[in-house]
């Protein structure tokens, strides 16, 4: 067992147990929290496979910007704590089922694929740092990157289209 | 970096399925919505695990554009949360049944 291993299964329990605690937890406010802490050790995992470039933007977008949107919306709508009684009692357990077939499926196809047990090549000092990843999205991908843009002020004005209707109707 | 390929992508499959169990579980439009970033960002763990085992940097370019994406997604998402909450003043799941709003 390396250090890289170590670092590696703490960082995994970790992951595993803030995703766990966000989806048992009765307060928003807290999945939103735990979510944070699952994006950060993450984050880290990316550090270690050598995507700094990726494990900067997880923080900064992810963990930053997005659940800072979510926490903003559960403040703004008061939504801490709407969870009533299911209205379907078998849900839960066959939800539990599916999901069970579903990681099972996904366990065999890795067993039986091709993903290789051994970490892979070596690579360069400077794989998956800020100006490979750049001079790569530059050149070939910056078609994709540009619709991106576009794809980001379209959201934004759906964003404030849906959000502003409502409130000029009852102003008019 | 000495964890194999195999343990990422179960750790990956692990979240993944954790998120499906969220959606499918909650009743909380917000958090059924942070189970699928959750989902999103198993997605993005086994793309950089694979790119990082065949020293592929074309995987990191892809993930990128994932995020910019969900970026996107949640900005639209969480306005229609708004919105439905606006007319039905609750964001349990159950309480969305008619097309009207």
């Amino acid at each position: 067992m390396t250090t890289d291993m170590w670092i590696f299964l703490g960082l995994a329990l970790v992951a595993v147990w803030a995703a766990v605690c966000m989806l048992i937890s009765r307060s928003a406010v807290y999945s939103a929290l735990f979510l944070v802490l699952n994006f950060l050790t993450i984050a880290v995992v990316f550090l270690l496979l050598q995507a700094a470039f990726i494990a900067l933007v997880q923080v900064t977008v992810y963990a930053g910007a997005i659940m800072v949107l979510f926490l903003f919306v559960i403040m703004l709508l008061g939504a801490e704590r709407v969870e009533t009684t299911p209205s379907l009692p078998w849900q839960a357990p066959v939800a539990v089922a599916i999901t069970t077939v579903l990681f099972g499926l996904m366990v065999l196809a890795l067993l039986t694929g091709q993903a290789g047990a051994a970490p892979g090549v070596e690579v360069a000092a400077g794989f998956g740092s800020p100006q490979a990843v750049g001079e790569l999205l530059f050149s070939d991908f910056l078609l994709p990157f540009e619709v991106t843009s576009i794809l980001l002020l379209a959201a934004m004005i759906g964003a404030i289209v849906l959000t502003r209707r409502e409130r000029s109707r009852e102003a008019s | 970096m000495n964890v194999p390929t195999d343990y990422l992508v179960i750790l990956s499959a692990i979240l993944f399925a954790i998120g499906v169990l969220g959606v499918l579980t909650r009743r909380n439009a917000i958090v059924m919505f942070m189970s699928v970033e959750l989902m999103l960002n198993a997605a993005n763990l086994a793309l950089i695990a694979f790119a990082r085992e065949r020293g592929e940097i074309v995987g990191h370019i892809f993930v990128f554009f994932i995020i910019g994406v969900a970026a996107a997604e949640v900005a639209v998402g969480l306005a229609l949360i708004v919105a439905i909450f606006k007319t039905k003043r609750s964001i349990d799941i159950d309480q969305v049944r008619g097309l009207r709003g």
